[in-house]
Parts: structure tokens; C-alpha cells; sequence
């Protein structure tokens, strides 16, 4: 791994909101507003929308899929934009330093119109 | 601020396989009897934990409609396993007011987990931020 490389992938060709009521069982979160539009509305938004954490955990599949499951050392995500159902996903990694035995990986998700939904970082081993 | 009672937490690999497919990874990686867990898995204690409890712990009673997860951090000193069986302690670590473009007057509330396995050695951490707005905010 070098400073500067990257990768990125298209890793939800169309959001369904099916992803969000299998993410709430299995992870517990089960707060309507991300399956129910009418609770959703009633909050003021135009719809159900993602967990954060679902995004957060595709951003994960994305980046153990690049460098291994095992080698995550931090993941951290902070969410800028919700992710609403017909969107399409993808994750953009960027190494920005090396240093001995670990790397830093800068992270973004957005949506096929470059809005940004998630800015991240990561901290990986190198075996 | 007071600590709260630790939780203990088994890492089960069903868990671990279900919450895999749900975050769309098909790695064979979390089918394995010693699967390790994805990394953003010890989410999952925070809506397990006892009501009020875990890091749950400083936003009881917020409006569901209102609440947004802000930033999420995890840190590993070794990834975690199906077998492990860690405790779990929580504490609120701050908690303030700003003001908002998007959703008003925000109140947010840092927590932290530590996790320590059977031997007593810390394994993992989670931050978190979660918010409170004022109104629906929306991107």
C-alpha cells in the first residue's frame, strides 16, 4: 500500500428499503423512522431513510473486501447526509499515509449526484 | 459522571453472519466457526443492552423522530470472535448544545464502550455521537 493509492466501488446499484428492516434485524435498531414512511413523515422527513449504520456497515463490507477482514484496526464515520431509498451507493477509499505495519485510509460515500453522505477514516494493519 | 453496570456481551456467530448479509458482504470470512466480527458489529450492543442502559445511557429520553447518529468510531487492539464473551462498560463522556443550520438547537452526547474479553484485556472501544435536533434535519 502506498500513499495515494485508491479504490472505490458501486456497492448499492439502487437503494430498497428492505436493506433498512433487514439492517434493524439485525442489528436492533429498530427506530420506524427507517421503515415506516408515515413515523418518518411525521418527523418532517420525506421518507424513510437508511440507518446511518447500515451505511456505515456497507462502507465496512467495502473496505474488508479491500484490505481483509481482519486487518481493521479503527473505523470511524461521521454522517453528513442521510442515504434515501432509489439512491445508488458508492465508497471511495484514498491511503493517506504509511507508517509501520499500519496505513490510513480517508473514506467518503455519496450518491450518483456526488452528495456526500458519509466522510471517514481508518487505520489498517499491514500483514 | 457515574459509570454505568458493565454488560456482558457474547459474540455469537449466527449474529455475527446475519449482521454480515445486512451490511451486504458476502465474505466467507464470517460463516467460520471463529468468525471475527464485522467492524462496525459492537453497534449492535447499544440496542441489546437493557433499556436506558450501555450507551444508551445519556439519551433516554429523546424523541426518536428527532434523534440522528452523528459520528461513530470503533478501535480494535484484535479484532473480536465468535466465542468471545466481553464485558462491555459505557459512560456518557460529554454532552453539549450548538446551534444548527440543518435541524435547530442541537443537544449531543458522547459516549464511549470499552470492551474487555475473559482474560481482562481491553479488546475494542466504541464512540459514539449521537444528536438530538430541534427539528427534522435534512440533508
Amino acid at each position: 500500500m502506498n500513499v495515494g493509492d485508491s479504490h472505490e466501488h458501486v456497492m448499492i446499484e439502487k437503494v430498497d428499503r428492505a436493506m433498512f428492516v433487514r439492517y434493524a434485524g439485525a442489528s436492533g435498531d429498530f427506530n420506524p423512522i427507517h421503515w415506516n414512511d408515515e413515523f418518518a413523515k411525521s418527523a418532517g422527513y420525506p421518507g424513510v431513510f437508511a440507518q446511518g449504520m447500515f451505511t456505515a456497515g456497507v462502507l465496512a463490507t467495502f473496505l474488508t473486501n479491500w484490505v481483509g477482514e481482519e486487518n481493521v484496526r479503527r473505523f470511524r464515520t461521521r454522517f453528513v447526509g442521510q442515504v434515501w431509498p432509489d439512491e445508488q451507493i458508492t465508497c471511495h477509499a484514498t491511503v493517506t499515509s504509511v507508517g509501520e505495519g499500519s496505513a490510513e485510509v480517508a473514506l467518503v460515500v455519496e450518491n450518483e449526484k456526488g452528495e456526500k453522505k458519509i466522510d471517514g477514516d481508518a487505520t489498517v494493519a499491514l500483514s | 459522571m457515574s459509570e454505568a453496570r458493565p454488560i456482558e456481551w457474547s459474540i455469537e456467530r449466527g449474529k455475527i453472519w446475519e449482521f454480515a448479509r445486512a451490511c451486504l458482504n458476502e465474505s466467507a470470512a464470517y460463516f467460520s466457526p471463529d468468525a471475527v466480527a464485522p467492524p462496525t458489529f459492537p453497534r449492535t450492543l447499544s440496542f441489546w443492552a437493557p433499556r436506558g442502559g450501555g450507551e444508551q445511557r445519556g439519551r433516554s429520553g429523546f424523541d426518536l423522530r428527532r434523534v440522528l447518529h452523528g459520528e461513530q468510531e470503533f478501535e480494535y487492539v484484535r479484532p473480536l470472535r465468535s466465542g468471545d464473551v466481553l464485558t462491555a462498560e459505557s459512560h456518557v463522556k460529554e454532552t453539549y448544545e450548538k446551534e444548527g443550520k440543518r435541524g435547530g438547537t442541537m443537544q449531543f452526547v458522547i459516549t464511549e464502550t470499552v470492551f474487555s474479553d475473559q482474560a481482562g484485556e481491553i479488546v475494542a472501544y466504541s464512540r459514539s455521537t449521537t444528536i438530538q435536533t430541534g427539528k427534522a434535519a435534512t440533508s
